[in-house]
């Protein structure tokens, strides 16, 4: 079954915290916590969207998005891309991203965010 | 004489020579090597040239065959008179190559080959196995002379040998194997061996001036007797044979340049070539004035003495038959110094050769591993070699003398060490001339006369086959010694000539002939990860201490910090010079091969050298070091701006790091609090969360006490609370805070107790905050499959205690350990093991604080740390600004 969302997250307490939040909502949700083998979950799973954390062990947010926006695959190339952020501004690296939100967040602001990015 | 007033006197004389040594060795520890060092001590220490042989043997010699005893010190004389610049230039290129012994000098020359010098090491053990029996055999015939005088003495026989034989392997084991030093010099033995010196010369005259103004009446009267004994017709060894005098002079010049004690005593012990101004007069002064009463003491002794009498102890006899006891006692304590002295510095050098060019090479050979994996301390096996060899090198000795039974003539025993060594000359003389000589001709002109020399001297003079003589003109010794030289030099030459030396030896060959210094071939440097590596290896062969120290002193030499210098061709030559002061050049340079590998040389390597090698002399000295001081000024300025950089890089990412750190628990926090306020959650749930806000909350406030902590320690305001504490119970306390650090992984500690129990005074808190910090990292990333812990305090440092913590896991990679003190500095890393940390920077702040340091020790194996506390209590000062 394809998931709706793809949470790239290594941080295990937030991980749950948005798992809940959005689950409770309807939607289905599968999660990966290294930079490592990020790109790969992606091209897997093949998600409608990915939440992706900024700072990541091995391998980094901004990394992981780049390599995504290159793939030859127009339409996973496409794929929304939510970035979350706990770093103070969020650097350019997150440009590419569809939309940027930064830690800590109001729940419903984060379902909204996804609503509408997912519709 | 009383025969216990003989031992009474000898055994005092013993205890002096041991306390002189220990003196000796003391002051060279604390760095008072003047006088050690001054001429005198080295020309003195050079007479080791004068064995038993010259010292008794001398008077026989010149009983039996007239002046001909003479040549024993004229050799010696042209050399050092006629040839000092030689010299010089022998001292001078053995020190740039840090050789060990002259088979070292030999292999070194002729690219680092050790089977050759091992087959030299072969033909000095050989031949100085009966040399030392002679000297033993000295002893203990001098021994019986007093004991028959004298009723009441107990029977001695080869008892007196196996005592002198152990006593003095002991000594040669105190003072000449208590160190590895890369220069390998023994100011103990040294300066032992200049008392020594001392006391044979004095004996030695005061008997020939009782002989020349006592027994007879004074220097006419004793020309006339030796002029009316050279007519005695039955007297016909006393007929000089040009022939004869010839090869002995020959042979005599060639040993004061190779024995190996002579080699280790002018060459090895030399501080710089700068001695041999002094010595190269006074040591043939010294041997002028040794051999100034030989003939007279012969000459009255034949007549005073009854028929029979063995001339090899005229020298005691002498005296004792004219009632001088005291001048016997002196008289026999110069003999007792002049076998003592050789058989020491013999055992010495002899087992430098065994374990450098015999054993290690064994060793290495027998485990094949890489050696910077060898776990053995290859410091403790060299060592222990080397006490071995010299227990074996006397132990040898002594079972020639046993076998032998004692009979042979003293001098006859000497001429056969002489020729021995002699052998090595040619190749010797033409490795330091001559560009073109090469190991192939080394090979065969050494193989080819220690063939002869066997065959002809050294077998013949132990009563097996018998020596050849080509007609009855010819003196038979007179011949083997021309043969041998002859077919040597020749081979050598030929060999030479015809064969094409291999790079090494050819680049060691430009150094050696144009006496400069060893050339840093352009190895292919590769990166820095493999000075770990070398630093690991040098350590077991010279001591943790003694090798991060050369390392350091060479990376700031380089203008870099830290423990690992850059491989660049200079410092890899250099550590491999050094090497071979400990373990042997051909051992060294395959050592160095081993581990820093993919250096051989190729054709256009050399090429590029020798052009390099013709422009250097003419400019390189001048440019040389100005350009070296600019280039460490640069590098320095280098490094300095980088850090700069990165430090302002580092500032702005700081910020960005705090933000990341508080908000990440703080995003938990909130989520999760917004959550608990959703009605329809159940219990369990509620727990859960609630759980999770706590649990982030502490993070939060953990982190903020580090932040706090460490801005107060970084601003110098910190309160430190000094009172006295045991290190013991510190560390006690720290392992027992970490032991809940996951707590699955059982840990094998290896402590030791004894040394640890040391009080100090500091503020213990804080202490014992680095210690937790430092060994909870290794409880939580040690990733060895059987985890252990090392603790060692040493307290015997030039600061104050240390402590150094290690594991086994496998550490900290080369391009992370300069960054492992700052902060956050496990930021983007996979094992985080959530810290942020600030653990290692908040310890090096309060090291800082109380006066020491903390540092991280490559190559250990594992994760090393070393933690220094200073010499002197901090001050409370600090407490007085907050």
């Amino acid at each position: 079954m394809i998931p709706d969302i793809l949470m790239i997250e290594d941080e295990p307490n937030i991980a749950e915290a948005v798992r809940f939040i959005l689950t409770r909502e309807g939607w289905s949700l599968a999660l990966h916590d290294d930079g490592r083998g990020g790109m790969a979950a992606i091209r897997n799973l093949r998600p409608r969207l990915v939440i992706l954390d900024l700072m990541l062990p091995n391998r980094s947010g901004a990394e992981i998005l780049s390599e995504l926006r290159a793939e030859s695959d127009r339409s996973l190339a496409g794929t929304p891309v939510l970035m979350l952020t706990a770093r103070g501004q969020p650097a350019e690296a997150a440009a590419q991203a569809d939309a940027v939100m930064l830690k800590p967040f109001a729940n419903d602001m984060l379902c909204a965010q996804v609503r509408r990015m997912l519709e | 004489m009383p025969f216990e007033a003989l031992v009474a006197g000898c055994l005092a004389y013993v205890a002096l020579l041991f306390g002189v040594a220990f003196a000796a060795d003391r002051a060279a520890q604390r760095g008072h090597v003047r006088w050690l060092d001054h001429p005198a001590v080295y020309t003195l220490s050079l007479s080791v040239y004068c064995s038993a042989w010259t010292f008794y043997g001398a008077v026989g010699y010149a009983s039996r065959s007239g002046l001909e005893f003479a040549t024993i010190y004229i050799g010696p004389t042209i050399v050092f008179t006629g040839a000092w610049w030689g010299l010089r230039r022998l001292v001078r290129v053995a020190r740039m190559h840090h050789v060990t012994s002259i088979a070292d000098l030999i292999s070194a020359r002729f690219g680092k080959s050790n089977p050759l010098a091992a087959l030299i090491t072969l033909i000095a053990v050989i031949a100085a196995t009966p040399y030392i029996a002679l000297q033993l055999q000295s002893v203990s015939l001098s021994f019986e002379v007093f004991a028959t005088q004298s009723p009441n003495a107990p029977k001695i026989g080869g008892g007196t040998a196996l005592w002198v034989a152990a006593g003095l392997a002991l000594f040669a084991i105190l003072f000449g194997t208590r160190n590895l030093d890369a220069d390998e010099r023994h100011h103990g033995v040294v300066t032992a061996i200049a008392l020594e010196a001392v006391v044979k010369l004095v004996a030695f005259l005061a008997l020939g001036i009782f002989v020349v103004w006592g027994l007879a009446d004074g220097p006419g009267d004793i020309v006339s007797r030796i002029s009316s004994a050279a007519a005695d017709p039955t007297r016909e060894g006393w007929i000089l044979r040009p022939d004869r005098w010839t090869a002995l002079n020959i042979v005599s010049a060639a040993a004061v340049l190779t024995l190996p004690r002579m080699f280790q005593v002018m060459v090895v012990e030399a501080a710089d070539e700068e001695r041999l101004h002094v010595a190269g007069w006074a040591f043939p002064a010294y041997l002028f004035a040794m051999s100034l009463f030989v003939l007279p003491i012969a000459v009255v002794g034949a007549e005073i003495l009854p028929a029979g009498a063995n001339p090899d102890l005229y020298m005691l006899t002498l005296p004792q038959a004219s009632g001088q006891n005291l001048l016997a006692l002196l008289v026999f304590l110069g003999g007792f110094s002049a076998a003592t002295s050789m058989v020491v510095v013999s055992a010495i050098a002899l087992a430098t050769m065994i374990s450098n060019h015999w054993l290690t090479p064994l060793w290495l050979f027998l485990r094949r591993r890489p050696a910077g994996d060898d776990p053995e301390d290859l410091r403790g096996f060299v060592l222990n070699a080397r006490r071995l060899a010299i227990v074996a090198v006397a132990g040898a000795g002594w079972v020639y003398h046993q076998a032998s039974g004692g009979a042979t003539a003293l001098a006859a025993m000497g001429l056969v060490a002489f020729t021995g060594m002699a052998q090595v000359l040619p190749a010797m003389l033409g490795g330091l001339l001559w560009r073109g000589a090469n190991r192939m001709g080394a090979y065969a002109g050494v193989g080819i006369g220690f063939a002869l020399w066997l065959a002809l001297i050294f077998l013949p003079s132990i009563g097996i086959g018998s020596a050849l003589v080509p007609g009855p003109e010819v003196d038979p010794l007179t011949f083997a010694i021309f043969l041998s030289l002859a077919c040597n030099t020749l081979a050598f030459i030929s060999l030479s000539i015809f064969g094409f030396p291999d790079p090494v030896e050819r680049l060691q060959g430009l150094s050696f002939v144009n006496t400069v210094q060893p050339f840093s071939h352009s190895r292919h440097t590769r990166a820095d990860d493999r000075a770990e590596p070398l630093l690991a290896m040098a350590r077991r062969v010279w001591g943790a201490d003694a090798a991060l120290h050369y390392f350091r002193s060479r990376a700031a030499a380089q203008g870099k910090s830290g423990y690992l210098p850059d491989l660049t061709p200079d410092f890899l030559t250099g550590l491999e010079r050094r090497l071979a002061g400990s373990v042997g050049a051909a051992t060294a340079h395959a050592m160095i091969e081993r581990v820093a590998g993919g250096m051989s040389l190729t054709v256009s390597d050399l090429m590029e050298v020798a052009d390099e090698a013709q422009r250097a002399k003419e400019e390189a000295q001048r440019l040389e070091t100005a350009s070296a001081e600019l280039e460490r000024i640069a590098r320095q300025l280098r490094e300095a701006n980088d850090k700069l950089t990165a430090l302002s890089v580092q500032k702005d990412a700081f910020l960005g790091q705090i933000s990341h750190e508080l908000r990440t628990p703080m995003t938990s926090v909130r989520a999760f609090s917004e959550i608990l306020s959703t009605p329809d959650l159940s219990d369990a749930e509620r727990m859960r969360f609630a759980g999770i806000i706590h649990n982030e909350a502490e993070r939060l406030t953990r982190l903020l006490d580090d932040l706090l902590d460490l801005s107060v320690l970084e601003s110098g305001n910190a309160q430190i609370a000094v009172s006295g504490a045991n290190l013991h119970d510190l560390i006690s306390r720290a392992l027992s805070a970490t032991s809940a650090i996951r707590p699955e992984r059982v840990f094998t500690i290896d402590r030791d107790i004894p040394s640890e129990h040391q009080g100090v005074i500091t503020d213990s808190d804080r202490l014992l905050q680095v210690l937790i910090n430092v060994i909870g990292n290794a409880r939580k990333y040690c990733d060895a499959e059987r985890p252990e812990l090392k603790i060692r305090v040493d307290r015997r440092t030039r600061n104050g205690p240390q402590i150094d913590i290690s594991d086994n896991g496998s550490g900290i990679d080369i391009a992370r350990q300069s960054l492992i003190f700052e902060k956050f500095a496990r930021l983007n890393e996979p094992s985080r093991a959530g810290g942020a940390g600030l653990g290692l920077a908040i310890c090096r702040e309060i090291m800082t604080a109380l006066g020491g340091d903390i540092s991280y020790l490559p190559g250990q194996g594992g994760a090393a740390f070393r933690i220094t506390l200073p010499k002197r209590p901090p001050t409370t000062a600090r407490a007085k600004k907050s």
